[in-house]
């Protein structure tokens, strides 16, 4: 059996799946923000019993932990070394009045281009340090390329700070400020998130289970939480994850789809590309700082039930503020929920609230409360499906760097669009017709949060270039570092990066049946010199996609 | 993070399967360490830069240019379209106000490009930028525009299309053609009898650093730009200036190319060449990005640097000076010159020699142009190309005289293929859009 539980903003969610991955039984209970715990408590208890605990082969869990740590800032004060050489001015650059800058950086080639000064090094840790500041993130410039450097400055300050985050180790993708922001992020939540850990495992042990417990990640993948304290950024926005995980698990579908959580402030976008939901291309991003964290592409925009509706210079606006419930529940202004129980798309609230409503709104443009509703109705669906056509749009022609790639890249044309939410029921049928796809309403969408938890398998990701030229291997996520032969090849390099990320994959916690690899990319250059070609500049990206775990093979099939 | 003083629009197509041959300097990876420098820096994470997926050139945008022999089909391929189509993208977000400014950082080049095309040569096979001009011109209507060519090998293909042209100032600065590839761009070329001092030439001495090319920008370029007033100004921007360049022999610098862009502003830049993949471009294309969305550039720089090492000689900077004087007087008294040029001649006829280095294909040229004071002029070419491919093209001009134009109709419809030497007789017509071959 397996437990999944989504810790959200509102509610907690428990559900206990069996073998076959049916639900067997599920809870929703209040968060307690103050104590994420006390609601994990709550919710287990209402649904495991004794005999449960023994057959519970996985725990598995989404919060929204680190990404309220970093919202309501109950963050540490980080220091931050950079290295960054020349480039954008370093202010631009600087995250907060903690960061230092010194020299030495490292070239696109993973050459160090300037070493670093010692005493520069001591002198701006002896600052930091004084100031009462105990973690300390260390990031270079192109150190994806050769951590070697960052390495060294963590060599150096070794035993001055109780956590060093390097920002090597973030992530193999480019970009300087981003891996600054993620480096700085990581060290903020790192002594929280690993108290969260600590009371997590705490309480497992009490209830007497020995079933390993996961963490969902940005990614929409599982992480051995104890695995997950050492780069804690990867667990921010664990939650929308969740929600999106929870659609794929609910429907299992192979097609291109879009995905629509609507909610009372926010309808939350996302999209499938033959079933496997779309990853952010470079990091997510939160509160405003883009990351290099590893993420499932979502998209929020303020038009959702409870969105205020109002008459301004003639022109009907939809949210994007909530200024509270629905009329038909006491609330303060007219929304579309009013707009839906009007038209009888739903039975909730009270109907003659909800005609006030569009009474009150209707009363500025001499519309009957019918006409009124339909109007109010048809122009959020039309918002909400002109969001989902921008951002097809924007994936669409998303710029590609290969002939190959602009004349045969995939299109993403979803034919079928699900619906979550409290007015999923009401509004799929014409959404689906604006946007010309087959409306889907998934079961247990209620908790459809914990489920998507529960069932999502393992992912990770792994970098790897070779210089055969200067005749060196990286694979910076894991650290290394190694020389190769002259005539290492690009099916080497496959071998070793599919190798690599199995390890880390398994050290991660996945399941052997799971580990599902895929070459995302995979060019090889020649190095000329002169008119002879020098050296090969390999690189190599392989990951373990998100998608679900697959039944144990005792266990039957889902049905 | 600063929001920038502009916004601008980067078109980024390195065709990363796309090369002349495996160690050709147009190759692969020409552009791989620009894509990771560019990113590293998360210039795409500014606020004011953007990214835009490039449009694919169509046969038409390269007929209202060239005259492709046998056909565009024939002497083009799909990175050349795409190159094209870069350019033309960059240039409808900046005419439709999407942004303000914006480079198409796309290859291959195509400032070799001729008005006539039997093949490559200088690693170009059509003009992107001449495309781009004529789509601008099509689409937004007719617009003064100023080429400013600033790569290292004169810019003869664009030199070539818009000889006649009197709206089109093209402007080149280039190592002397006496010491480089393809060794014209002499202050004398100066323009055909309609477009006299349209076409201005600044060939500069060898080991040229920051101090000679700023110069020519402050006392040349910039006071001529005054004079012409242009809608436009494009930057054709070749790299190969720089002095780890491996097929020239400038001391240009990236902080100069960053500093060169800021003071010219050009609306659109697209790259031309540049060849010194991992130690230059990185470095020239970051500050170039940095300059054009008006954001601080003045820490890029290479990692070996040294502004002793490429420092001028003082003749250079003399000769510089001199040069200067030479062709701004030259400029200023282009009305004379045009007189002197046309005398009473009706037609006015040039006879050349032009060689594909990269396709090697030697091609013999007559044009002949109408002398008008109302147009660019009708010019008609007849092109033998290898001694074996003879053609004939009528070319009425955009923003033609209806004189030109029925002079041009007469002499397309007084000639028939067959009938005469040539396999193909085109006809080009830019104001009605219009491109026949018989
Ligand atoms: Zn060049
Ligand atoms: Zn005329």
């Amino acid at each position: 059996m397996i437990l999944g539980i989504d810790v959200g903003g509102t509610h907690t969610d428990a559900v206990l799946l069996n073998g076959r991955f049916e639900v067997v039984a599920s809870a929703k209970v209040l968060t307690n923000p103050e104590n994420l715990i006390v609601s994990f408590r709550e919710a287990t208890s209402r649904i495991l019993n004794g005999g449960d605990l023994k057959q519970l082969e996985r725990i598995v869990l989404s919060t929204t932990m680190s990404t309220n740590a970093i919202v309501q800032n109950r963050v540490d004060r980080v220091g931050m070394i950079l290295a960054g050489g020349p480039g954008l001015a370093p202010e631009t650059l600087r995250i907060n009045e903690d960061t230092r800058f010194i020299s030495g950086y490292v070239s696109h080639r993973g050459l160090e281009a300037a070493g670093t000064d010692e005493r520069e090094v001591r002198d701006a840790a002896d600052s930091l340090k004084k100031k009462g500041i105990r973690h300390l993130g260390i990031v270079g410039k192109f150190s994806t390329r050769n951590p070697g450097l960052e390495q060294r400055i963590g060599d150096l300050v070794e035993g001055d700070f109780e956590h060093l985050s390097f920002g090597h180790r973030m992530s193999g993708n480019l970009n300087y400020p981003r891996r600054i922001a993620t480096t700085y992020l990581n060290a903020a939540i790192w002594r929280v998130y690993n108290r969260f850990v600590e009371d997590i495992l705490r309480f497992t042990a009490e209830i007497g289970t020995t079933a390993p417990v996961y963490i969902l990640k940005a990614d929409g993948g599982t992480s051995e939480i104890s695995q997950s304290a050492k780069y804690p950024v990867g667990t921010i926005l664990s939650g929308p994850a969740a929600s999106i995980m929870g659609i794929l698990s609910l429907t299992a579908g192979k097609e291109d789809a879009v995905a629509l959580d609507i909610g009372g402030t926010t309808t939350d976008i996302a999209l499938f590309a033959d079933g496997v939901p779309l990853l952010e291309p470079f990091g997510v991003t939160i509160e405003g700082r883009k990351t290099l964290v590893r993420g499932l592409q979502t998209r929020s925009i303020g038009v959702a039930g409870d969105s205020r509706v109002r008459w301004e210079q003639g022109e009907l606006r939809i949210g994007p503020e909530r200024e509270g419930p629905a009329m038909a529940f006491g609330g303060p202004f007219p929304t579309p929920t009013d707009a839906m129980i009007v038209l009888g798309l739903t039975k909730i609230g009270d109907r003659e609230k909800a005609v006030a409503a569009m009474d009150l709104l209707g009363g500025e443009a001499n519309a009957s409360p019918g006409e009124t509703a339909r109007i109010v109705f048809e122009k959020t669906c039309g918002l909400i499906a002109d969001a989902v056509r921008e951002i097809l749009d924007e994936i669409n022609n998303k710029p590609v760097y290969t002939i190959h790639e602009m004349l045969e890249g995939k299109i993403i044309e979803p034919k079928v669009l699900y619906v979550v939410g409290g007015p999923a029921e009401a509004m799929a049928p014409r959404l689906g017709e604006l946007l010309g796809c087959r409306p889907g309403l998934p079961k247990h969408a209620e908790v459809a949060n914990a489920v998507g938890a529960a069932l999502a398998r393992t992912t990770t990701e792994i970098t790897l270039l070779a210089d055969t030229e200067k005749k060196i291997l990286t694979i910076v996520e894991e650290g290394i570092r190694q020389d190769i032969p002259g005539r290492f090849s690009r099916d080497d390099a496959l071998f070793i990066c599919r190798e690599k990320l199995l390890e880390r994959a398994l050290k991660m916690g996945a399941r052997e049946e799971d580990l599902i690899m895929e070459i995302i990319e995979d060019q090889e250059f020649n190095m000329v010199r002169g008119f002879y070609t020098t050296g090969k500049n390999i690189r190599i990206k392989a990951q373990i996609k998100p998608g679900l775990i697959s039944p144990r093979k005792d266990g039957g099939t889902p049905s | 993070m600063t929001a920038g003083k502009r916004k601008t629009g980067l078109v980024f197509f390195p065709a990363f399967d796309w090369a002349i041959s495996p160690t050709h300097p147009e190759r692969e990876e020409r552009l791989l360490y620009t894509q990771d420098q560019v990113f590293e820096e998360g210039l795409l994470d500014l606020g004011n830069i953007f990214e835009f997926k490039p449009g694919i050139a169509t046969k038409e945008d390269v007929e209202r240019v060239h005259i492709c022999v046998p056909d565009v089909e024939r002497v083009t391929t799909e990175s050349h379209m795409i190159s094209a189509g870069g350019a033309i993208t960059a240039a409808d977000k900046v005419m439709s106000g999407e942004v303000d400014n914006a480079f198409a950082l796309v290859r291959p080049p195509g400032h070799h490009a001729m008005r006539i095309v039997h093949g490559a040569r200088g690693f170009c096979n059509i003009n992107i930028e001449a495309v781009m001009i004529e789509h601008i011109r099509r689409k937004y209507g007719r617009r003064r525009i100023a080429i400013v060519d600033t790569d290292c090998h004169h810019g003869d293909g664009t030199q070539d299309i818009f000889w006649h042209d009197p709206d089109t100032l093209f402007l080149s600065i280039h190592q002397d053609g006496r010491t480089l590839y393809p060794g014209s761009g002499f202050p004398e070329e100066f323009g055909g009898p309609n477009a006299v001092g349209m076409t201005v030439n600044i060939p500069l001495p060898p080991q040229t650093s920051e101090e000679g090319f700023l110069y020519v920008l402050d006392h040349l370029i910039l006071p001529i730009l005054d004079d012409f007033k242009p809608d436009l100004v494009i930057n054709s921007a070749g790299q190969d200036n720089h002095y780890t360049d491996p097929i020239t022999d400038m001391q240009f610098t990236a902080q100069g190319y960053a500093r060169l862009n800021d003071r010219l502003s050009p609306d659109i830049a697209v790259l031309e060449g540049g060849y010194s993949v991992e130690t230059a471009l990185p470095y020239i294309n970051v500050g170039i990005i940095l300059a054009m969305a008006g954001l601080d550039y003045s820490q890029v720089r290479e990692p070996d640097y040294d502004p002793e090492r490429i420092r001028q000689s003082a003749d250079t900077t003399r000769y510089i000076e001199r040069l200067s004087e030479g062709i701004l007087g030259l400029w200023k008294r282009r009305e004379e010159q045009k007189q002197k040029i046309r005398r009473d001649s009706e037609f006015i006829r040039r006879r050349r020699s032009v060689y594909y280095d990269t396709d090697h294909i030697s091609e013999e040229q007559t044009e002949e142009v109408r002398v008008c004071d109302d147009c660019g002029g009708l010019v008609t070419i007849d092109s033998t190309a290898n001694y074996t491919t003879r053609i004939f093209a009528v070319v009425v001009p955009g923003g033609s005289c209806p004189a030109c134009r029925r002079k041009g109709e007469e002499i397309y419809g007084s000639r028939s293929r067959g009938d005469g030497p040539y396999q193909h007789i085109y006809f080009q017509d830019r104001d009605r859009d219009l491109y026949l071959v018989k």
